[in-house]
């Protein structure tokens, strides 16, 4: 076998990096995979905000200006797929690559070719995906939770719809297998699972989400797919299926899918606050006890998703008082960032203005989750832009912001040179005053009644559309900034020390910076461990 | 380009393998078979590109696993390879059952919720008195509009204690074969290991012949089929995904088989053969549930 002889007569090439066109698409290393998820999520975000920039555009006034109902459908759709499978999931895949083995004393993640197949899925299943922008009936329209029977109407896009799902499912159950095995099976000799830094914590608790429940949408889609063309009535009650049936297994997968985008952005921050407070983590365990519940929790809130579809009352009882059980760990977490601050010696570099963001905004998320869980008040925020404006305080200034804190705060660590500062606080303050000019007039449109998904809408709403969309083009292009401030550290940046943030912790930061080609060729010795429960 | 800087000689330090140019060649093969499937599935062109797709992914498989297996019996593999190797297998198991959990999920929806429903149950007292008021809860059920290939909406189901019980009795025997052979192999048996392990791909492929027959059977003869409502849609997608894990897994006994004939596997070092059996007992447990709950009760 000509690839094993190569292997053989090379094995004492140290730090060699292969060149050219090889290096990616036949990629082993954790730190080139990264880099191709976190450059595919960019790609992928700027596609989203471009399609939120067409809805935003056509919601400025009243009235059809821009686009037809049929494309404005089409938008809100494929803005949710891309930013969710294509945006979010793909940075957090990039950063765990980036991470976990940097963080637990490994050369590498666990299973390094599946690492490059769970990537290299990626961009073949959004080339099916936004293929649909071209093909007979558009894209599809119908919005991302695929609700038959509307979803069953859709165009030639409908299969094209569902196959690319399959590939990102199967990325990200690949990709979730690969950061288990490396955090249960690669950490470093000596290293007990409390002593992993959070962002480790929280990876592994979403990749046993996305394990249990990707798995679960496939069998979703696959009915829509057998419903549509092969005549199954599984959704379909002339057949004694049910539509509402489709929704059980749809939030089934769908809200632990939300903690799957949320949760490592708690252990970004929990990595953040504390460095830039220059104190330990307060409450390091109960950090770890909180985000296993919410996960725990996060498998029997799902009907939440569906009060108004008419339920037994049991049914909304039961699913109202487990929802707003996940306020305790979650206040739990809130708290101990706060205390974590508590007589601190804070200093405000951007990745900490960007945790400290996160814990105010997506409070205010959590908060407005919990009034949508009460079941009677739901009725009437149920598809309003209140739902809209809640879920995008937790997701933009959620796990967007905290995406980019951990961007910030690694970067001089990856490419051994700093950000500049002035740039990154320019960002940050755009990105804030921007995400919250979008998305806090959307409470308002939503509690007066305002419904998601049209392209037009009364003229009541007329004033707050505006300055949401005001905001919106504020925040989009404010993002160019931060391509500009990642460009410029890794073209002409300042040289970064080993350990860039005097209050940083943890095995990533004992490596030299930048941090070598293979991250530990040997294990990390016991005396720099971190200590059980930092 | 080589990356392996730990070598193979020692197990004190890591192993990283060598890139590969089979994760992008079966991205590229899984692109095809599923671009092949929508253009066939809209009535585009006809299934070639899906049959171009398939052939690429078994290559897939044959390839890649051939790299494997050759860096493993040259030993390059460490015990902490073999234990990732162990965990994926597991972990990945896990996921086909929540897949199962998918089509189990609807099923149960189905009998406990939709149909009763539809039959009028509680509140939902209006289905019966307005809308369906010749449809009672039962099941099986092909539903109000009594959905199917006949006209008049018959159908007839498999009983449970025919071809599906003698189907159990090959499955849960060939987990005995599987179990005798994995011990004769722990005990350097090779004789009785080839023979036992040769018997349980034989088991596994009289299953599929079964199921086979008994589909024929339920399309030819008693109208039942995928779109004989919800109770051939749960009954035909339920044993359907079984009966494809059964045939791969039966595929991967063979695998082995040929493997072990070929004097692989070490009493001590067998990760191949225990994945297998892994995923074997994994298609035998789903079918007892499918024994209970699409056949039985």
């Amino acid at each position: 076998m000509a690839n094993t002889a190569h292997a053989d007569h090379a094995h004492d090439h140290h730090d060699h990096k292969p060149h050219g066109l090889k290096r990616w698409l036949y990629a082993t290393n954790h730190k080139d995979i990264g880099t191709m998820y976190l450059v595919f999520a960019c790609i992928m975000f700027f596609g989203g905000g471009a399609m939120a920039l067409v809805i935003r555009a056509e919601l400025f006034q009243p009235g059809l200006q821009f686009v037809d109902p049929s494309f404005f459908n089409s938008m809100t759709t494929m803005h949710a797929l891309l930013m969710i499978f294509g945006g979010v999931m793909p940075a957090w895949t990039g950063l765990a690559n980036w991470m976990v083995p940097m963080q637990v004393g490994a050369p590498d993640m666990a299973l390094p070719r599946l690492n490059n197949f769970s990537f290299w899925l990626l961009p073949f299943a959004f080339t099916l995906l936004l293929g649909t922008l071209f093909v007979p009936g558009g894209a599809p329209a119908g919005g991302w939770t695929l609700y038959p029977p509307l979803v069953l109407q859709g165009g030639d896009s409908f299969p094209f719809t569902i196959f690319a799902i399959h590939l990102m499912g199967i990325s990200s159950i690949l990709g979730a297998i690969n950061v288990v095995v490396t955090i249960l099976n690669m950490r470093a000799p000596g290293m007990g699972l409390l002593q992993m830094p959070l962002f480790c914590w929280t990876w592994l608790i979403t990749a046993y989400l996305l394990i249990a429940v990707m798995p679960v949408l496939a069998g979703a889609v696959t009915m829509l797919l057998t419903d549509h063309f092969f005549g199954t009535t599984f959704f379909t009650a002339s057949g004694g299926g049910d539509p509402v049936m489709f929704q059980h297994i749809f939030w089934f997968f769908g809200h632990p899918e939300v903690y799957i985008l949320i949760l490592p952005a708690f252990g970004v921050v929990s990595e953040i606050i504390p460095t830039f407070s220059r104190k330990p983590l307060f409450g390091y365990e109960s950090m770890v006890y909180a985000t296993a519940s919410i996960a725990f929790l996060s498998f029997i809130v799902w009907a939440h998703h569906m009060f108004t579809v008419g339920m037994p009352l049991a049914g909304q009882l039961f699913f109202m008082l487990s929802t707003m059980l996940i306020a305790i760990p979650t206040g739990v977490k809130v708290f101990n960032w706060c205390a974590t601050m508590w007589k601190g010696s804070i200093s405000f570099e951007t990745p900490m203005l960007f945790a400290l963001a996160f814990l105010f905004l997506f409070t205010i998320g959590g908060f407005s989750g919990l009034m949508l869980a009460i079941a009677p008040a739901d009725f009437q925020y149920h598809d309003t832009y209140f739902v809209v404006a809640h879920f995008h305080y937790v997701l933009v200034p959620g796990a967007v912001f905290s995406i980019m804190a951990g961007v910030y705060y690694w970067l001089p660590k990856w490419c051994g040179r700093m950000y500049n500062e002035r740039l990154g606080k320019a960002h940050f303050w755009l990105s804030v005053i921007g995400v919250n000019v979008l998305f806090f007039p959307q409470h308002f449109l939503g509690l007066a009644g305002m419904p998601r998904r049209i392209p037009d809408y009364s003229t009541q709403f007329a004033d707050w559309n505006m300055v949401s969309s005001i905001g919106a083009f504020i925040f989009g292009f404010s993002q160019l900034l931060f391509v500009a401030a990642i460009w410029n550290a890794v073209r002409s940046g300042e040289k970064a020390p080993q350990r860039p943030w005097e209050g940083a912790t943890g095995l990533d930061w004992e490596l030299p910076t930048p941090a070598p080609y293979h991250s530990w060729e040997t294990p990390p010795a016991a005396n720099i461990l971190p200590k059980p429960g930092h | 380009m080589a990356t392996t800087h730990a070598s193979h000689h020692h197990d004190d330090k890591y192993y990283v393998p060598h890139d590969s140019h089979w994760p992008i060649y079966g991205s590229v093969s899984l692109f095809t078979l599923m671009l092949g499937l929508c253009g066939w599935l809209n009535e585009w062109y006809g299934p070639y590109v899906f049959v171009a797709g398939l052939l690429m992914v078994v290559g897939l498989f044959v390839g890649w696993f051939n790299v494997v297996i050759g860096e493993n019996q040259k030993g390059m593999y460490n015990t902490q390879v073999d234990q990732s190797f162990r965990m994926g297998m597991m972990w990945f198991i896990f996921s086909e059952v929540m897949f199962f959990a998918a089509f189990f999920g609807a099923l149960f929806y189905a009998r406990q919720l939709s149909v009763p429903w539809l039959g009028g149950e509680g509140a939902k007292m209006f289905n019966k008195l307005l809308l369906y008021k010749d449809f009672d809860n039962a099941w099986p059920t092909n539903g109000p509009a009594r959905v199917g290939p006949r006209d008049d909406g018959s159908f007839e189901v498999i009983p449970a204690f025919g071809l599906p019980a003698i189907n159990t009795a090959i499955l849960l025997l060939s987990g005995v074969t599987i179990t005798i052979a994995h011990h004769a192999l722990k005990e350097g048996k090779r004789s009785i290991l080839n023979i036992f392990l040769a018997a349980t791909f034989l088991l596994g492929f009289l299953f599929v012949y079964l199921q086979a027959k008994e589909y024929s059977h339920a399309y030819t003869e008693l109208g039942l089929k995928l779109s004989t409502g919800i109770y051939g849609s749960t009954f035909f997608m339920l044993t359907g995904f079984h009966g494809m894990h059964v045939t791969l897994g039966a595929i991967m006994l063979l695998v082995i088989w040929l493997r072990t004939m070929n004097g692989h596997f070490t009493p001590q070092r067998h990760f191949g053969f225990e994945a297998v059996a892994w995923y074997w007992h994994f298609v035998d447990v789903v079918w007892l549930g499918l024994f209970v709950f699409v056949y039985w009760v």
